[in-house]
């Protein structure tokens, strides 16, 4: 009770960003997010290629060229990147969901995993995209 | 009245104890299934960037690359809905601003979803 009555004593704060140290499965955890967010995005460009699509060749020659532009390219890299790595992480999450993998050592090992294979993928997409004529 | 209630009866008749479950397990299924269907969407990206008009037309209205398209997108739009939604959950505060948002989320999704949905229908079925 003395704690309590004392004036302008400190309430516990609880643990946020600004006071943990950064380790990887928290960037995991935060990454999982983020990039499912930027999906929101990849989405919506989706239904907009359906849309143009189905709106005529005009249509489909703009959003086209719009996708085919260096900002297009840049947000497209990115938007491959985020998928590979929100594919990768969620495979990750149906694996804890069954109750495995939840040991420090694994979890780290599992986040390293994910991080690698969405940069390993995205650029051999690119690599094949580049080969292929798609970009 | 409702002190007569044990909270075992509250519990099965009302909250989170009501669909949690299928809330969870459709969350999940529909996570499973965007796998290969996502994988598969990618493979389509890059032929579809690498043609034509002309081409995009002709692969969409193969039956199979209509239907994966379509399922992509409605489950997609779907995943991506009740993801944004815990997103707004766990950030935004309660009131009006946050259910608005929820509600804003549910639209956008449902809208884009049918949009793109009804395109690749219209250019499957007239070949235009």
């Amino acid at each position: 009770m003395t704690d309590a009555t004392k004036a302008g004593r400190e309430r516990p704060l609880s643990p946020f960003v600004s006071v943990w140290r950064w380790h990887i499965t928290m960037a995991a955890s935060i990454a999982h997010r983020v990039t499912g967010v930027a999906l929101y995005v990849a989405a919506l460009i989706a239904a907009a290629w359906a849309i143009s699509l189905a709106s005529g060749p005009d249509a489909y020659a703009a959003f086209k060229a719009v996708m085919a532009s260096p900002i297009g390219l840049v947000v497209m890299f990115g938007l491959t990147v985020s998928f590979f790595y929100h594919l990768a992480n969620g495979v990750r999450h149906l694996v804890w969901d069954t109750g495995r993998g939840f040991d420090i050592k694994t979890a780290n090992a599992s986040a390293v995993l994910v991080i690698a294979f969405a940069l390993a993928a995205s650029i051999a997409i690119w690599v094949i995209a580049a080969m292929t004529g798609a970009i | 009245m409702s002190s007569y209630r044990t909270p075992l009866s509250r519990a099965r008749g009302l909250g989170s104890a009501k669909h949690g479950v299928g809330d969870w397990i459709s969350e999940r299924v529909g996570a499973i299934a965007l796998v290969p269907l996502t994988l598969w969407a990618v493979f389509a990206v890059l032929r579809l960037a690498a043609g034509d008009y002309g081409f995009a037309v002709a692969w969409i209205t193969q039956p199979l690359n209509a239907v994966l398209m379509a399922l992509t997108l409605v489950v997609s739009f779907w995943h991506m809905q009740a993801g944004l939604r815990v997103v707004i959950e766990d950030y935004v505060e309660t009131g009006v601003g946050k259910t608005a948002l929820l509600v804003l989320n549910l639209f956008v999704c449902g809208l884009a979803g049918a949009l793109a949905v009804f395109s690749i229908l219209k250019v499957a079925l007239s070949g235009a």
